[in-house]
């Protein structure tokens, strides 16, 4: 015989847990723990979002001339991007958006200034305030070939 | 009646105690292996385990990879918040170590430490680390960040409370509240690029191949490469994280 305090807890639990279980039910938001503690769904949601760096080859059918120069010298590593910028916007409208065209010393210092932490042998180093200071870089140096 | 009850207790007293003085001996026995255990969860058999390979003695500090990084992602210029940054180290004579980042290195360095008192200067590019075992996973009450089958760690942006949890606990302190949404951001290694076959920007840009991203489980692939042919290290080993950026060329002085 059960006696009757065990039956009245038991329907207590009973309610407390059925609770739990639809409020479970309710809250967990959908697709939570299809592939793991998350929701499946935030893979997705990470996945939309638009690039914004196309590669040197969206640049190469239109630039031609740059495209040549550009491979024929030194700079020939540095991708189309990493001084122009991101190029989607002026891909998918190139009439309306352009893409910058660096100026001005400092530009060039972010790689070429002298500093210890420079590989020597990799990049050619100047004292930007020392190496002909009256001219702009782009006044000697075509950025797409430079010791031309 | 009375002295055989006694004894009963005491054997049962006694019994009690063999298996709690023996579980315990258990517990410690086995405890010290509790990291090895953790650590050798992992790395799935097939499928993709991205990650990234940085070269240091490659890296010129030009700060492209920290620009890129915010275009690609739409992070705002300022505050000064950034998914990938790049510090310079520069070890003193006196043996002194400084750290320099202006800007994140998104404007390029200049020298702030004159030649004759530097030993050893050079540049780290940091990124999230991407562990294995990620300390902000698990910390994270909601189940908002967490680690991607491709073993990335992302930011779920819809569900995050924005409790700052896994601010605190990410050793390497790639995480920040994003000033446009109010949710935690952090470097998601490009996931919308490199799940259609792309590079991460960072690595795209990078005028000097200084940083390599990869599928480690490709075998052909350059990451691997760059792992079988050079000795790396990732940053904070003794926390166990399961790092999955690793440096070529690291300086124990970088934390």
């Amino acid at each position: 015989m059960i006696p009757p305090q065990i039956t009245r807890l038991s329907i207590v639990f009973a309610i407390i847990i059925g609770v739990f279980l639809v409020l479970r039910l309710i809250l967990t938001p959908v697709s939570f723990g299809e592939k793991g503690h998350y929701r499946a769904l935030a893979l997705i949601d990470n996945m939309d979002h638009e690039m914004h760096y196309m590669g040197n080859e969206s640049c190469q059918n239109c630039h031609e001339l740059e495209t040549e120069m550009h491979a024929s010298d030194l700079h020939s590593d540095l991708p189309c991007e990493g001084c122009h910028g991101p190029a989607y916007l002026h891909n998918s409208k190139p009439d309306s958006f352009h893409l910058v065209k660096p100026e001005g010393r400092q530009f060039c210092a972010k790689c070429h200034e002298q500093n210890a932490a420079r590989p020597g042998d990799l990049i050619n180093q100047k004292i930007i305030a020392e190496h002909n200071p009256e001219y702009q870089c782009i006044e000697c140096h075509n950025p797409h070939k430079p010791w031309e | 009646m009375g002295v055989k009850k006694t004894k009963t207790d005491r054997r049962e007293f006694l019994e009690k105690l063999a298996i709690i003085a023996g579980g315990v001996i258990a517990v410690s026995i086995v405890k010290p292996f509790g990291s090895i255990l953790f650590a050798a969860v992992k790395r799935p058999e097939t499928g993709p385990w991205y990650g990234m390979g940085i070269n240091i003695s490659k890296c010129i500090g030009c700060g492209n990879c920290v620009k890129a990084c915010k275009s690609e992602n739409d992070i705002p210029n300022e505050p000064f918040f950034f998914r990938t940054w790049v510090e310079q180290y520069t070890i003193k004579n006196d043996e002194t170590v400084v750290v320099e980042s202006p800007n994140g290195g998104m404007d390029g360095f200049s020298q702030s430490v004159p030649d004759e008192e530097i030993f050893r200067s050079f540049f780290v590019p940091k990124l999230c680390n991407q562990c294995a075992h990620s300390p902000c996973v698990q910390v994270c009450p909601v189940g908002a960040t967490f680690e991607s089958p491709e073993g990335v760690v992302l930011v779920d942006s819809k569900y995050c409370l924005g409790c700052r949890y896994c601010i605190q606990a990410c050793p390497y302190g790639t995480r920040f509240i994003n000033p446009v949404t109010n949710v935690v951001d952090k470097c998601t290694l490009c996931y919308h690029r490199i799940m259609n076959g792309q590079s991460t920007a960072c690595a795209l840009v990078c005028p000097t191949g200084a940083r390599i991203f990869g599928d480690i489980n490709d075998e052909e692939g350059e990451l691997h490469a760059f792992l079988k042919e050079n000795i790396t290290h990732v940053l904070k080993a003794h926390l166990n994280t399961g790092s999955k950026v690793y440096y070529k060329d690291l300086s124990p002085n970088v934390h």
